[in-house]
């Protein structure tokens, strides 16, 4: 592992154009802050874990990192150089260095391609004149390394279940040796054995070739067990980043701190007796969000000042940053 | 120990799956369509009608234009279905052989219903995946052009045509093949749209695919399923159209015919004692558009993907 980061966001902010029922053309849409002052850097081998509610974000930050969907301002820092000042053509050299996996293993998935031709789409599409057997070896290669074997090459993705899709979709995104590969929940969407076994072959081939990633959950154990870094999103905005085991021994942020005390503990004796620390209410609207602190309309510490000020994102430790009133 | 049985489970698994060829889903679906035994035994009357169109003509006695002097104007009584006349079907009220003008007539309504399905297919598809990939104000306007187009009266503007430029065959085809292509870019565009979102177009789009490749790699094979259903269910009603024009005197010019005008003309002298004249054609008519209902019906069966 260096020490050198490979991915810099700096200050990224996305907006959505909301139109209601009702508007007339000429009516201005509403901004919806999908993502909202996001920074964080990312190290080579390093694995930075985004956390959570339903729409909070979490795929918005990721999807905005790729430039699948536009920023409103702010930088991301590939390698030294800012994609989003990059036109779509300047951007296709970059493109090979990052991947991505999705939640769905099937739908991320051609179903009227074989899985050869799949897993070998980067490498034709950034290598066009690789000669045709260099093709199949770099595909079997790859598909050995996932755990699949190559005689499945001329399969097409309905035969398969949903834990050996994921791993085709995994394949795909390492036949190009890829620096940073983005998983946008890519577990969730199978059961917790076969949860396992892709976030351990994530794991493994993390080590094996160096990557970074990104790993997208709401599921705090798994982020748990995969993350170096995590981050906790609530609307769009940070309200904590820190090293994985910081954040579980002493999370500073009343959100964070309810999140962690939800995750279920595998002795009933302990989880009988858990101070499980309750969020009231429903997520505001990310149209119209909370004045402040986004937090404070469910925050159980929340006071005057939470409505008037924004916390700013500090440090309260080395490598541990809250955006919150009450720390130290 | 876990080496060793890594490589024997290999091994297995080698074993077991004997070809290593995967079933496509075309593959799937061509074995579905099988089991459907009206589709099949439809094609397979389709074809047989087809191949008779072609092979007929070489056991014809009469030529489609050539007139039985014998049989003109008493065919009620001369001009019945025979073998020795060399009229199988009979003939007309002009003396001409009716087995030589409905294969005639077959050949021209096929024709125009193909070709006027596939400048639909064409144009239709490639409209309504452009329209629907590019979205935004090009759609709104792409798709607004085909509200009006669709909101002009079909019929009204084919008579129209024909009446202002002339009867001929061309004409026809540039009627029918200019309205008929608005339904097909509709159901394209609603099945780009419902496709564009899907997330193996947005791994192609995060890997760097180009637009361009990514409409014909993924879009298009997934659209042509669709696509067949719709092309074999709009041959029946181009075939339709052209027989209606025909019926009304509009469609094709004397002395080549169509399944329409012999409708017509069949059904002109029914009074007359002639009834083959009526259900020569009519029968041909029938069991064709039958047989294409039930090929698109049995395509949309097998092509269903709630079935896969």
């Amino acid at each position: 592992m260096s020490n050198h980061a490979i991915l810099e966001v700096k200050n990224l902010k996305v907006n959505f154009d909301v139109s209601s029922e009702g508007d007339m053309p000429w009516t201005k849409a509403k901004k919806l802050q999908a993502v909202n002052d996001i920074s964080f850097s990312l190290n080579a081998g390093e694995t930075l874990g985004i956390v959570g509610e339903s729409g909070c974000g979490k795929s918005t930050l990721a999807r905005a990192i790729v430039k699948m969907v536009p920023a409103e301002s702010g930088e991301v820092v590939w390698l030294g150089n800012d994609l989003l000042g990059l036109s779509n053509a300047e951007t296709r050299p970059y493109r090979k260095q990052i991947q991505m996996i999705f939640q769905d293993p099937l739908a991320s998935l051609n179903p009227r391609m074989n899985i050869g031709e799949i897993i070998a789409e980067p490498l034709r599409t950034h290598y066009p004149k690789t000669p045709e057997s260099d093709i199949q070896a770099r595909v079997s290669d790859v598909m050995s390394k996932v755990g699949l074997l190559d005689n499945l090459m001329n399969r097409y993705p309905h035969e398969f279940s949903g834990g050996q899709c994921q791993r085709i979709g995994i394949a795909r995104a390492l036949i190009l040796k890829p620096k940073l590969i983005i998983c946008d929940e890519p577990v969730s969407a199978l059961d917790v054995s076969i949860q396992a076994q892709v976030v351990n072959l994530l794991m493994d081939l993390q080590e094996e070739m160096d990557l970074a990633l990104i790993f997208i959950a709401h599921d705090l154990s798994v982020v748990k067990h995969i993350s170096t870094k995590i981050m906790v999103l609530y609307l769009g905005n940070m309200v904590e980043l820190a090293n994985s085991e910081d954040i579980y021994k002493s999370p500073s942020h009343p959100y964070t701190q309810a999140l962690i005390s939800a995750v279920p503990i595998p002795d009933p004796s302990v989880e009988k007796n858990k101070n499980l620390i309750m969020i009231e209410g429903d997520l505001p609207s990310p149209i119209n969000p909370p004045s402040g602190c986004v937090f404070r309309t469910r925050c159980q510490k929340a006071q005057d000042i939470c409505s008037q000020d924004k916390p700013e994102f500090k440090e309260v430790s080395s490598n541990h940053e809250v955006a919150c009133h009450f720390n130290d | 120990m876990i080496v060793a049985n890594k490589s024997k489970i290999k091994k297995m698994a080698e074993n077991l799956s004997e070809s290593g060829a995967g079933r496509s889903l075309w593959k799937d679906a061509r074995m579905r369509f099988m089991q459907n035994k009206a589709a099949t035994i439809s094609l397979f009357i389709l074809i047989s009608i087809v191949l008779f169109s072609f092979i007929g003509p070489y056991f014809a006695v009469w030529s489609y234009e050539q007139i039985d002097w014998n049989a003109m104007g008493s065919a009620a009584r001369v001009g019945m279905p025979s073998i020795e006349s060399g009229h199988f079907f009979g003939t007309d009220d002009l003396g001409r052989d009716l087995y030589s003008r409905v294969i005639q007539g077959t050949q021209i309504s096929l024709m125009v219903g193909v070709l006027g399905a596939s400048v639909a297919v064409v144009v239709g598809t490639l409209y309504g995946a452009t329209s629907g990939y590019l979205g935004g104000k090009i759609d709104q306007i792409m798709m607004r052009i085909v509200d009006i187009l669709m909101s002009i009266p079909y019929m009204f503007v084919l008579i129209l045509l024909l009446v202002v430029f002339g009867r001929s065959i061309g004409m026809l085809f540039i009627g029918i093949g200019l309205l008929s292509w608005l339904d097909m870019s509709r159901i394209v565009r609603g099945q780009t749209l419902n496709l564009k979102n899907k997330e193996f177009i947005e791994a192609a789009r995060v890997t760097g695919v180009t637009d361009f490749k990514i409409i014909t790699r993924h879009i298009v094979p997934n659209l042509l399923g669709i696509v067949a259903v719709y092309a074999t269910l709009l041959v029946p009603g181009i075939i339709l159209a052209e027989s209606f024009i025909s019926f009304l005197g509009l469609g094709v010019q004397e002395p080549s015919t169509s399944w329409g005008a012999l409708i017509k003309e069949g059904a002109g002298t029914i009074s007359y004692d002639t009834e083959w004249q009526l259900l020569f054609p009519l029968a041909f008519f029938v069991v064709s558009l039958f047989c294409f209902y039930f090929i698109g019906d049995g395509l949309r069966d097998a092509l269903d993907p709630k079935e896969r």
